[in-house]
C-alpha cells in the first residue's frame, strides 16, 4: 500500500503547514506574506463622482476631497496624537499673541507642472479663492485673516483683490495677520483650502479643475466622468510620505452596497465605509482583511431651545433625558457594537480629548434619570420628538434611544423623520425644529475647541439649536487667548466640564471607520478624520 | 395613415409641455434649499450661495426660469447642473446610450423568451409545461426586484465569479448581460402571462377550428393564425415597457452599478439638481410618447381591421 501511506504523509504535512501559518495571525496573511510587492501597483478605491471640478477650495464633500489629497501636500498634517508636522511647511511659528503666523517653505518643493511652489503659490491662491466671483465653497476658511471681509464682503462685490494679512516676504516666505490670536492656528492650515496652486490655475481655472496639477505625491492622469479618476505617483515628490504605490484610480460607485459586492469579490481594493447593511456580517466577510479604526466624529441629540419646550427649562431635565438612554445596549444591538458609547462632547482622537466630560449624567441610569426630571419640573408637554434625515438609516437608532428614554422615565418620545439632509438642514437653519434633533459632528481638525466652540458658541454658524452659556462663552474665549496650544486644549477642557452644567446636547456615541480591503492588497489604514491614507497601501504582484 | 401620424405628432406638443411644467413645478416644491445643501452638514456661506443663484439663475421668479428653461431646451440646451456647473446635456449623452442598450436587451430578453414560454404554455395548456411556466412567472412576479438582483448577482459574482459582481464598464455589452436579465425579468413574467391566455383563449376561436380543419401543418396555425392574432396585448404591453426600462432601471442600475439614466435620476433627486431631473424626464416622456405611437401603428400591420383614417 505505498501509494496510501504517501497520501497519508501528504496530509499530515498539509496540516502542518496550516497550523505553522495560522500562528502567523491567520489564513490570509499567511496566504500574502510569501506574495511579492509590486512598487507600481495600482490601487483601486470604491469613490464616487466628485461635486464639483477638482479644486481644493472648491470641494469639501467626501468624492472630491480624497482626490484632492492625493494631489496635493499641505503646509502641514497632524500625527495620530494629534500633533502637529510639518509637510511642505518647515516651520509655522506664531507671534507671542498667536496673531501673526509666519510660514517658511520647505526649498526646492515643485508643482507637477515643474513650476516652483513658492509664498506667492500660496498667498495667490487664497486670495483668489476668497473672491466670491470664483465660486469657491470653502472661502469661509480665510475669515480669520485680516482683510477678508475686503475681499469677501457679507453681500456684494469684493473691494479688494488681496487680504492685507497675507503678506510675501521672500519666496519661501510668507505671513499670515489674524483679526485676533489662535493658539491653534496652525491646525485649521491642514484643510484643503490652504493647498497652494500654480499660477496656471488661476488663469484658467476651468479646464484646470478639470485636470488639477498638484503639489502632492499623485499627479492627475485621467478623469473619465462618472467611471473613474485616476492618479499616479509622482517621481518629483519631496515630501516624506512618498507613495509606496503605484498610483490610485478612483472608481466612482453609486451605491456603497455595489462596492462592496466588488470588494468582496476583490474588483476594488478598498472603500470608505462598508454598507450598514453589512455591518453585522463584514468581519466574517473579511477576517483580518477587516477594518474597524477610530474615528474622530460625535454623534449627539440636540435640543431646539428657541422652542417652547426649552426656553426656560431647568438643566436637570436635560440631565434626566441623557441618563435615561442606555447607550452600551443600542451600540451593542442596532450598531452590533461598532459605535462606542460617548462619554463627553468632544470626539476620541483629538487634541484635548478627555475621558468622562459629562460624568455620570452620560451614564445609563434610569432611577436616577426619573427623580432628575422629576426634580426639575418635569419635561413640558411630557412628549419629545427627534428630528432626524430619513434617507439614512437613523430610524432604528432613534426608535431605539425612544423607548428607552420612555421605559426610563414615562416621557413619550417619537421620531419625526425629514425626507432627507438637504431639508433636516434647512429646518434647522430655520430654527423650526419642533423639539430635538439628531446632529453630528467629524472634525475639521483634531483640536477639541472645533467641538466646542463651532458648535456650542452663542451665535456661532454651527449652532443650530440657539444654545447660549455665558460662562461657556468666556472660557472659550480664553481658551482662543491662551499662548501656546496645549494651555489652549487644557481651558477648552474646562469649558467642556462647563457644559454638563448647561447640556447643550446629550452625547450618544462616537463614530467608527469601518472598512476592509481586498486580497490584492496591504496595509490599509483610514486616519482619525476618516480618511484613507493610500500613500502607504502596498499592492502585490499579479 | 399620414394625417393620422401627423396628428399624433401634433398632439406629442402639448403633453410635452404639459409634463415638463407639471415636472419642474413638482421639483421645485421639494423641500431643501439645493444650493445651501452643498455645504452638508457645515454652515453655508451667503456670498457664495448668492454667487452660485445667480449663475444659475435660480434667483429669479419660477415662471421666468421655466422660460429660460423652455427657451434653452428648443436651442437644445438643458443648463447646467447647480454642483459643479457642468452642462447637463453631456450628462444625458453620456447616460442614455447605456441605459438604452441596457434597455434594448432587457426587452429583446422579454420579447424572445417571454413569447417563447407564454406560446408553449398556451398550446399546451393544463399540462407540466404550463404549470411550470406559470409557477415560474408568479414567482418573478411577486419577488421584489432587487432581491432578484441581489441574488443573481452573489451567485454568479461573488460565488461561481463567472462575471464580475458590477458593471466595470458601462459600454461592455458581455458585461450587461447579467442585469439586464434582471431587468428583464419582470416584463418576461408579464409577456409570458399575456401570451399565454391569449394564446389560450384564441386556440377556441372558429378561425383556428377552421385551419385544423383545412388540414395545415400545425407551426404554419400557431405562427400564423393563433400568435398573430394574439399578440395584440403583448404588443401594447411591450411597446410601454421601453419607456418603463429606460427610466425604471433605478434599482438594477444601483445594484450593478451602471451608470445609466437611472443613476442619473436617483442621483438628481438626491442632491435637488431640478434641472436635471426635468432633463431626463424630458427624454423618457419623448421616449414614451414615439413608442406609443409605435405601438398604435403596429396594430394595423397586426390586425387589418383596425385601420386609421
Amino acid at each position: 500500500m505505498r501509494g496510501a501511506k504517501s497520501a497519508k504523509w501528504v496530509a499530515i504535512a498539509g496540516v502542518v503547514a496550516l497550523t505553522a501559518t495560522a500562528c502567523g495571525g491567520g489564513s490570509d496573511s499567511s496566504d500574502n506574506s510569501n506574495r511579492k510587492v509590486d512598487p507600481k501597483g495600482i490601487v483601486s478605491y470604491a469613490n464616487g463622482e466628485p461635486q464639483n471640478a477638482l479644486q481644493p477650495s472648491n470641494t469639501m464633500e467626501a468624492y472630491g476631497s480624497v482626490v484632492i489629497d492625493s494631489l496635493f501636500t499641505g503646509l502641514v498634517h497632524y500625527d495620530k496624537q494629534g500633533n502637529i508636522t510639518y509637510e511642505n511647511a518647515e516651520s509655522v511659528t506664531p507671534d507671542k499673541a498667536n496673531k501673526v503666523w509666519t510660514v517658511k517653505l520647505k526649498p526646492g518643493w515643485k508643482f507637477h507642472n515643474g513650476e516652483a511652489v513658492t509664498a506667492k503659490s500660496y498667498v495667490d491662491a487664497w486670495n483668489w479663492a476668497a473672491d466670491p466671483a470664483n465660486g469657491q465653497q470653502n472661502s469661509s476658511w480665510y475669515r480669520d485673516i485680516v482683510g477678508y471681509e475686503d475681499v469677501h464682503p457679507e453681500k456684494g462685490k469684493a473691494k479688494k483683490k488681496a487680504m492685507s494679512g497675507l503678506k510675501v516676504v521672500d519666496e519661501n516666505t510668507f505671513t499670515i495677520t489674524l483679526n485676533h490670536g489662535i493658539p491653534y492656528y496652525a491646525y485649521k492650515l491642514v484643510y484643503a483650502p490652504f493647498y497652494p496652486l500654480p499660477s496656471a490655475a488661476l488663469k484658467d481655472p476651468k479646464k484646470y479643475g478639470e485636470s488639477p496639477v498638484g503639489n502632492g505625491p499623485y499627479k492627475f492622469d485621467k478623469w473619465d466622468h462618472k467611471k473613474v479618476i485616476s492618479v499616479r505617483a509622482w517621481g518629483g515628490y519631496k515630501g516624506a510620505n512618498k507613495p509606496k504605490n503605484g498610483g490610485i484610480d478612483f472608481k466612482a460607485y453609486n451605491k456603497d452596497t455595489a462596492a462592496y459586492a466588488d470588494l468582496k469579490s476583490d474588483n476594488v481594493d478598498t472603500m470608505p465605509l462598508v454598507p450598514n447593511s453589512e455591518i453585522a456580517n463584514f468581519k466574517q466577510d473579511f477576517g483580518d482583511r477587516a477594518i474597524d479604526m477610530d474615528f474622530s466624529a460625535i454623534n449627539t441629540v440636540n435640543f431646539a431651545f428657541y422652542t417652547k419646550q426649552w426656553k426656560d427649562i431647568d438643566v436637570k431635565v436635560l440631565q434626566g433625558l441623557s441618563m435615561a438612554i442606555d447607550r452600551d445596549t443600542i451600540a451593542k444591538t442596532v450598531f452590533h457594537g461598532t459605535r462606542e458609547s460617548a462619554t463627553g462632547w468632544v470626539a476620541k482622537g483629538v487634541k484635548g480629548y478627555q475621558n468622562d466630560a459629562c460624568g455620570e449624567f452620560c451614564k445609563f441610569d434610569p432611577k436616577k434619570a426619573k427623580q432628575s426630571i422629576k426634580a426639575g419640573g418635569g419635561v413640558p408637554g411630557n412628549k419629545i420628538s427627534i428630528q432626524y434625515n430619513a434617507d439614512q438609516p437613523h430610524k432604528d437608532w432613534v426608535v431605539a434611544v425612544c423607548n428607552s428614554i420612555t421605559n426610563a422615565t414615562g416621557v413619550k418620545c417619537v421620531g419625526d423623520p425629514v425626507t432627507d439632509f438637504a431639508a433636516d438642514t434647512e429646518i434647522r437653519d430655520q430654527k423650526k425644529v419642533k423639539s430635538m434633533y439628531r446632529s453630528g459632528w467629524v472634525l475639521d481638525y483634531p483640536f477639541n475647541g472645533n467641538f466646542l466652540a463651532d458648535l456650542y458658541g452663542t451665535g456661532v454658524d454651527g449652532n443650530k439649536g440657539g444654545f447660549s452659556d455665558k460662562k461657556f462663552d468666556a472660557l472659550t474665549k480664553k481658551a482662543d487667548q491662551a499662548k501656546t496650544i496645549d494651555e489652549s486644549a487644557k481651558l477648552y477642557q474646562q469649558a467642556e466640564k462647563e457644559l454638563v452644567k448647561s447640556f447643550p446636547g446629550i452625547p450618544l456615541w462616537y463614530n467608527k471607520t469601518l472598512s476592509a480591503y481586498s486580497k490584492n492588497v496591504k496595509k490599509v489604514e483610514f486616519d482619525q478624520a476618516g480618511d484613507p491614507i493610500l500613500t502607504e497601501v502596498e499592492v502585490f504582484e499579479k | 395613415m399620414g394625417r393620422y401620424v401627423a396628428r399624433r405628432l401634433l398632439q406629442m406638443i402639448p403633453v410635452f409641455i404639459g409634463t415638463t411644467l407639471l415636472i419642474f413645478l413638482m421639483v421645485n416644491v421639494l423641500p431643501g434649499d439645493p444650493v445651501a445643501a452643498l455645504w452638508g452638514d457645515k454652515p453655508p456661506d451667503p456670498a457664495q450661495v448668492a454667487q452660485i443663484k445667480h449663475d444659475r439663475g435660480l434667483d429669479l421668479p419660477l415662471w421666468q426660469q421655466y422660460f429660460h428653461y423652455m427657451g434653452g431646451l428648443l436651442q437644445g440646451d438643458f443648463g447646467n447642473t447647480i454642483a459643479g456647473n457642468r452642462p447637463i446635456l453631456d450628462e444625458i449623452t453620456q447616460a442614455f446610450p447605456v441605459s438604452a442598450r441596457l434597455a434594448a436587451m432587457a426587452w429583446t430578453f422579454e420579447l424572445v423568451v417571454g413569447i417563447a414560454l407564454g406560446v408553449l404554455a398556451g398550446v399546451k395548456r393544463g399540462r407540466i409545461l404550463d404549470n411550470t411556466v406559470t409557477l415560474f412567472t408568479l414567482l418573478v412576479i411577486s419577488v421584489p426586484i432587487f432581491v432578484f438582483g441581489l441574488f443573481l448577482q452573489l451567485i454568479f459574482g461573488n460565488e461561481l465569479g463567472w462575471v464580475t459582481p458590477t458593471v466595470q464598464d458601462s459600454e461592455n455589452i458581455g458585461e450587461l448581460l447579467l442585469p439586464a436579465l434582471v431587468l428583464g425579468l419582470v416584463g418576461l413574467a408579464y409577456v409570458a402571462r399575456l401570451t399565454r391566455t391569449s394564446i389560450a383563449e384564441n386556440r377556441q376561436a372558429d378561425y383556428i377550428r377552421t385551419a385544423v380543419a383545412k388540414g395545415l401543418p400545425r407551426k404554419r396555425i400557431i405562427t400564423r393564425h393563433l400568435l398573430r392574432n394574439s399578440l395584440i396585448p403583448v404588443v401594447t404591453y411591450l411597446g410601454t415597457d421601453i419607456g418603463t426600462l429606460m427610466g425604471g432601471a433605478v434599482i438594477t442600475e444601483g445594484i450593478f452599478n451602471v451608470a445609466g439614466v437611472g443613476n442619473l435620476l436617483y442621483d438628481g433627486l438626491f442632491q435637488h439638481e431640478g434641472t436635471v431631473i426635468v432633463g431626463v424626464v424630458t427624454v423618457l416622456v419623448l421616449v414614451y410618447l414615439l413608442a406609443s405611437l409605435l405601438v398604435d401603428l403596429l396594430y394595423a400591420v397586426l390586425d387589418p381591421r383596425i385601420r386609421y383614417a
